[in-house]
């Protein structure tokens, strides 16, 4: 059976399931529920996968709870799109690390009470990991560097779900002055987004529509580059700002928009911050920094809108506004513009849950549509003799290519 | 033996340290805080929602008559050094009773044991999150569970969470000495115990509001001090 076909459908449905992941991580920050369940990986001492129905739908349990669940079955997602984008070669390692796994994890039940959780978890990831090095067929690795991203999500997937953990145990671990929970929160955040890029990278790759994208060595469209970078680099750094704010649980550090306290640029004098923190009525108490890192990721949405509406017209002149180009750069612009939107309603609404979530998912798709335009730039500007070297079946043994079992 | 009374009382008030002592006064916030907002998740929450007890509201600032502000922590600063207290045979509680804490601001001494129950027919979790003592997260699944915690670090606004919750908040103010009151709805300071007269500086300290520092003097067993906070809406 020929499965080549199902590799993007399935690679699309592992990135949309990651940006169901990526808001349901949102929303558990936005609610700040994040440690409504104290362990991990186990849940209030259950195995994950068994915690009874009653206590699961129960306030922020819900939200905390669902969340790791779905991040498992990305988990399961990426562990089947590995081996498939891999084929053949892929088993070998696959078996490995799964046998790794399950052999550490055996470890750690063996280790007493405390790590038996650990252990029946590292051990169940390791099952899995093997059981798919065990699938038949799908021999045939991906083109080009699918299988390489598929092993780079496959690393990716296994520490971000490490991140997510350490930073519920270690929450109130204290380096200086920061919680290693706050620390491992801020990672997670930002290296669930990087994730999300990928798996969408990975279906991007694998889809019929880049496979047809042809090759004109555009070199006029190669100036663009650059500033596509420089754009989505900008998302990018608003990404770790927005991170940075969401994960110290502080709420909003300005409450007003688009003045600050009253002025452009608020005072941040220690009499200043005593005097805000004395009129607001939510429970948080804000800092100098955390203040000003909010008036830098307001600074930072105008140099990123700017940068990505300048990109827009830049791209559609320079390719054709009906090009893949100048289209995609249209839907570009569009979100940019939603996602500005939905900055001013998080700070107008007080950081209402839903819409600090959308603002987070809206700062993943901006990041993952620059992406996709350097990608799609970078292709249709290389010469045109590039791009149609296959390196499918580079190293696989004449009996794979075969189709010998 | 008229003479003899003076000189006894001489000789017992020297061998005796510490005598009873009480310091009074109040607590008051000038200026109008933004209205407290109600906390509607309580009733939406299809558990919390059944066991609610009024309309839950925000406690940021709690303004009795004329002004008076509770939740404020009172408590002896500087005077006391070099001497130690043991701390309060007394056991705190702080309960979990309709979603919210109660009280929503207690004080404890270094070392002096408190209990946190849960008066809910479900579960709550107790995440406290101290910046200098060791914090804890555990969860409390049946009604009228009760753990022990004390902290062994003097810290002020040590914030008790609720995640499940997350609405709920409290806050436990760990002191060094026994000297301490926390404010009520009447903003009355009332603390209470073995201090000998003589000088010393005394905070008030509110979550929001602030602190305040005045210098006092206990004199014949007894003080006055009022605390007056701004704050501007």
């Amino acid at each position: 059976m020929n499965t080549d076909r199902y590799r993007f459908p399935f690679a699309l449905l592992t990135a949309l399931a990651t940006l169901g992941l990526v808001c349901m991580g949102g929303l558990v920050t936005s609610k700040g529920v994040g440690m409504a369940v104290p362990d991990w990986p186990t849940s209030f001492g259950y195995n994950m996968f068994a915690l009874p129905v009653n206590q699961w739908f129960h306030g922020g349990v819900f939200d905390e709870h669902t969340h790791r669940l779905w991040a498992s079955s990305v988990g399961l997602l990426v562990v089947l799109l590995t081996r498939w984008m891999g084929g053949a070669p892929a088993r070998k390692p696959l078996a490995i690390v799964g046998a790794v796994e399950i052999v550490a994890g055996v470890s750690l039940l063996g280790m007493g009470p405390e790590w038996r959780g650990g252990g029946a978890f590292l051990s169940s990831i390791g099952g899995v990991v093997v059981l798919a090095a065990a699938i038949p067929g799908f021999r045939l690795p991906s083109e080009g560097m699918l299988p390489m991203l598929a092993w780079a999500a496959f690393v990716l997937v296994q520490v971000q779900g490490l991140l997510g953990g350490l930073r519920v145990v270690l929450d109130k671990a204290l380096v200086g002055h920061v919680t290693l929970g706050t620390l491992f929160g801020l990672l997670h955040g930002c290296l669930g987004q990087t994730f999300f890029v990928l798996l969408g990278v990975i279906a991007l790759l694998s889809s019929p529509w880049w496979s047809r994208l042809p090759v004109r060595g555009n070199f006029a469209g190669r100036m663009e580059v650059r500033g596509l970078l420089l754009a989505t680099g900008l998302v990018a750094v608003q990404l770790v700002l927005g991170a940075s704010m969401r994960h110290q649980h502080a709420g909003l550090a300005i409450l007003d928009f688009p003045l600050a306290y009253g002025r452009w640029w608020p005072l941040t004098d220690p009499e200043s911050v005593a005097r805000y923190n004395q009129v607001r009525m939510d429970e948080s108490t804000v800092t100098a920094v955390q203040i000003q890192l909010q008036m830098l990721h307001r600074l930072g949405a105008l140099a990123a809108v700017g940068a990505i509406l300048t990109m827009t017209v830049r791209l559609g002149r320079c390719f054709g506004w009906a090009s893949p180009m100048g289209r995609g750069a249209l839907v570009w612009s569009v979100i940019a513009l939603g996602q500005f939107t939905l900055g001013m309603l998080t700070i107008w609404t007080n950081k209402a849950a839903d819409v600090a979530t959308a603002h987070v998912a809206g700062g993943a798709s901006l990041l993952l549509l620059g992406t996709a335009l350097i990608l799609t730039a970078r292709r249709l500007t290389m010469p045109a003799s590039a791009g149609t070297e296959s390196s499918r079946t580079q190293g696989l043994p004449r009996a794979v290519l075969q189709g010998k079992p | 033996m008229k003479t003899l009374v003076p000189i006894a009382a001489t000789v017992i008030a020297a061998a005796l340290p510490l005598s009873a002592a009480e310091i009074n006064g109040k607590v008051t916030l000038k200026g109008t805080p933004p209205p407290a907002a109600v906390i509607a998740a309580v009733k939406a929450d299809a558990n919390c929602g059944k066991v609610a007890v009024g309309e839950a509201k925000s406690r940021v600032y709690v303004v009795g008559a004329n002004g008076a502000l509770a939740n404020t922590v009172v408590y002896i600063k500087k005077g006391l050094e070099g001497k130690t207290f043991p701390a309060p045979a007394t056991k705190p509680e702080i309960d979990q009773k309709g979603c919210m804490y109660y009280p929503y601001v207690a004080a404890v001494m270094v070392g002096q044991k408190f209990d946190v129950k849960n008066s809910d027919p479900f579960m709550h979790n107790v995440n406290a999150t101290p910046k200098v003592n060791k914090g804890f997260n555990f969860a409390q699944a049946s009604q009228g569970q009760v753990n022990e915690k004390v902290f062994d670090k003097p810290e002020l606004g040590v914030r008790f969470a609720c995640n499940v919750h997350p609405w709920m908040i409290a806050y436990v103010n760990v002191l060094e000495n026994p000297f301490f009151a926390v404010t009520d709805e009447s903003g009355a300071i009332s603390i209470k115990g073995d201090l000998p007269d003589g000088k010393y500086t005394i905070e008030a300290f509110h979550q929001k509001a602030g602190t305040q520092v005045q210098e006092i003097e206990v004199k014949g067993g007894k003080a006055t001090v009022d605390f007056a906070f701004d704050v501007k809406s």
